[in-house]
């Protein structure tokens, strides 16, 4: 889960990470008398977010609320800005890069800093990055955040305020279950303190059911994908035409992969997981239908999942749906020859082989 | 120790399952046990006492030592999978398999430091576990679909995994090992742990890898190909046709920041000198 800058900041403030002072408005008239000059930043998961408009800055509150009623219910690079962070605006003295991240190769937190802050990381040449592996059982400890501070040239207060920092914000990755924290700029103000200018955090999937206040619907995901997140199957919509039912993700991919290299489009991804159940099939269908395909692939190996129960799901959802587009069915593993009469009765032709199916449907899609 | 042969598991290796009295862990144990699997002893707290598979249930790890267990399949959900995990590796065991999906990741960074502090080797999360025809299995993969053979496959997939065994069993080949190494960012075993371990196996004449998109671990098990393995591989990558950005399926399964692409992972294969199949049902053409 991919957490908005604002809600970032509220993890760091509640860690003790120095955040601007601040507050967020959904509406305009939840403006109020504050401190000027301020920063006006749009909520969106996106990066380059200043360089398209979302950041705008205001001296006053007319000028505030100029810039509230220009960015509010607009569309930054393909996302809705509901929410503005209203910040204190910060006499920044330096900028520099802060992050903890999942390393996948590590297996384990990576800590990475930089004096290049305020551009995208990916842009700074690896001279001027530090990388720290943290062990996850020894996890955090001092020595680390001097060699941080080292690398970056800081001393004196500058070097404890990073120290006590960088503590901090592992705490928090820990305890939130986090795979990204970062911040970019953390800011060295006029006064020499440090704050964090910005937040991107990540919360990793797996754990929402111990952190249920980050479960909230992805404004990156589309409304089908979002209401199909409480099902127990994966549904992804893509843009083609060929709607998709498959068990396991890597047959889903391998399908959708199979139907690019013959020039077809997959409409969807949709991994039925491991079930036996035809309710659960029947359910499936409902979502792929709404997604209005122009023909049904359904791609079963049948392990956990019997080819049967998905026959019987395959011909219920029909019925009941009144399904009218051609469903083309690939059966192969526990039960496929039940399944497959199943689905001869209904009417309905099963392949046991994929490459068989899909020549199908490219038969089918060539005649439409 | 020394009962261990070169490829994890063998017919006598001492399995205990963790979770037993579960829908999955009883299924899956009575499979393994038709497939010839040693289980010893079944965990399940607060409901020890009875039987399943007409294998004995105990309440923790500590009370099936005197049967000297060796590895543990965990067949808990994903929320108790770090505590039963850390309870086998504290008692001793050298082989873990996770078979929960959606583990948090943090919990899985924690378990596999721990085994690897203490020299246990650990499969998954999110895997179909291993299979060793003619030997035993720990793990989901359906028994029928084997047969004996020199073919090893290492996946991450699970479903697919039991496509690709079934094709390469339909053609005339058999398997000396298959292992599921799960879809999760971080996992146990990883491409490069298992290509050294086929590699080594007397048993094992070919090798089939296959990878999908995120992570590096194809690119590294590539390089380690290329310069040390004279066993023909063949390989094959999932989501050439996933969008980036979007996880498919699998949490592992992402492309992030140009990163992790099916594309890379082709070329490492190729320029590795790895026959790469487009198509999963064109791996055991490319076997011989």
């Amino acid at each position: 889960m991919n957490l908005y800058e604002y809600m970032g900041k509220e993890i760091f403030k509640k860690y003790g990470i120095p955040v601007p002072d601040g507050y967020v408005v959904s509406d305009i008239n939840e403006i109020r008398p504050y401190q000027y000059p301020v920063a006006v930043k749009s909520q969106i998961l996106s990066g380059k977010r200043g360089k398209s408009g979302g950041i705008k800055f205001a001296k006053s509150q007319e000028d505030l609320k100029e810039a509230a009623k220009t960015l509010l219910g607009t569309t930054i690079n393909g996302l809705k800005v509901n929410k503005l962070l209203i910040e204190r605006m910060i006499n920044i003295k330096k900028e520099l890069y802060l992050s903890i991240t999942l390393d996948r190769s590590s297996k384990g937190p990576l800590l990475m800093a930089s004096p290049d802050g305020g551009m995208d990381i990916e842009s700074v040449p690896d001279s001027r990055i530090i990388k720290i592996k943290i062990d996850p059982l020894m996890g955090y400890s001092d020595y680390i955040s001097r060699e941080v501070s080292e690398f970056l040239g800081l001393s004196g207060s500058l070097k404890s305020q990073l120290g006590t920092l960088i503590g901090l914000l592992y705490n928090a990755f820990k305890k939130e279950d986090s795979l990204l924290m970062e911040i970019n700029p953390l800011i060295i103000d006029s006064s020499d303190n440090i704050i964090a200018g910005d937040s991107k955090v990540i919360i990793d999937d797996s754990s929402l059911y111990r952190h249920k206040q980050y479960i909230f619907p992805d404004p990156e995901k589309t409304e089908l994908e979002n209401e199909s997140a409480s099902k127990s199957f994966t549904f992804i919509e893509m843009d083609g035409d060929i709607g998709v039912i498959a068990n396991g993700a890597g047959l889903t991919m391998a399908t959708l992969d199979a139907l690019t290299l013959h020039k077809l489009r997959p409409r969807n991804f949709l991994d039925l997981g491991g079930t036996d159940s035809t309710d659960i099939v029947e359910d499936a269908f409902s979502f792929v239908l709404r997604a209005d395909p122009k023909i049904f692939f359904v791609n079963i190996f049948g392990g956990v999942t019997k080819a049967d129960t998905v026959a019987n799901g395959i011909v219920a959802a029909k019925n009941k749906f009144n399904i009218k587009q051609k469903i083309v069915v690939r059966l192969s593993g526990v039960h496929e020859d039940e399944g497959r009469r199943i689905l001869m009765d209904n009417g309905i032709d099963a392949y046991s082989n994929m490459n068989d199916a899909i020549n199908e449907l490219v038969k089918l899609n060539g005649g439409n | 120790m020394g009962v261990i042969k070169m490829v994890l598991i063998t017919k006598n290796t001492r399995v205990i399952v963790q979770g037993m009295t579960g829908h999955q862990g009883a299924f899956h144990s009575g499979e393994m046990i038709k497939f010839g699997t040693n289980v010893v002893a079944g965990v399940s707290p607060g409901k020890s006492g009875g039987t399943v598979n007409g294998i004995k249930i105990y309440e923790t790890v500590m009370d099936t030592l005197e049967l000297m267990p060796e590895a543990s399949m965990l067949a808990v959900p994903a929320p108790f999978v770090r505590d039963a995990a850390f309870e086998a590796i504290d008692n001793g065991l050298k082989l873990i398999y996770i078979l929960a999906e959606h583990v948090p990741v943090h919990d899985t960074m924690e378990i596999v430091a721990e085994a690897n502090r203490k020299g246990v080797t650990v499969i998954g999360p999110n895997s179909p576990g291993i299979t060793v025809p003619g030997e035993a299995k720990i793990g989901i993969m359906p028994n029928h679909i084997f047969r004996k053979g020199d073919v090893a496959i290492a996946s991450r997939s699970g479903t697919l995994t039991y496509e690709i065994v079934k094709a390469v069993t339909d053609a005339g080949f058999g398997e000396s090992t298959v292992i599921g190494l799960g879809g999760d960012p971080i996992v146990g075993l990883t491409f490069l742990d298992v290509i050294k371990m086929y590699n080594e196996d007397k048993n094992t004449k070919r090798i089939v890898l296959v990878g999908e998109i995120g992570g590096s671990e194809e690119e590294r098990a590539a390089r380690y190909v290329k310069e040390n393995v004279k066993k023909p591989v063949v390989g094959y990558i999932t989501g050439r046709s996933a969008p980036p950005g979007k996880r498919m399926g699998h949490a592992g399964a992402i492309i992030e920041r140009g990163t992790g692409t099916a594309e890379s992972k082709i070329k490492a294969f190729m320029d590795a000198g790895i026959n790469v199949a487009d198509y999963p049902d064109d791996i055991p053409k490319l076997l011989k």
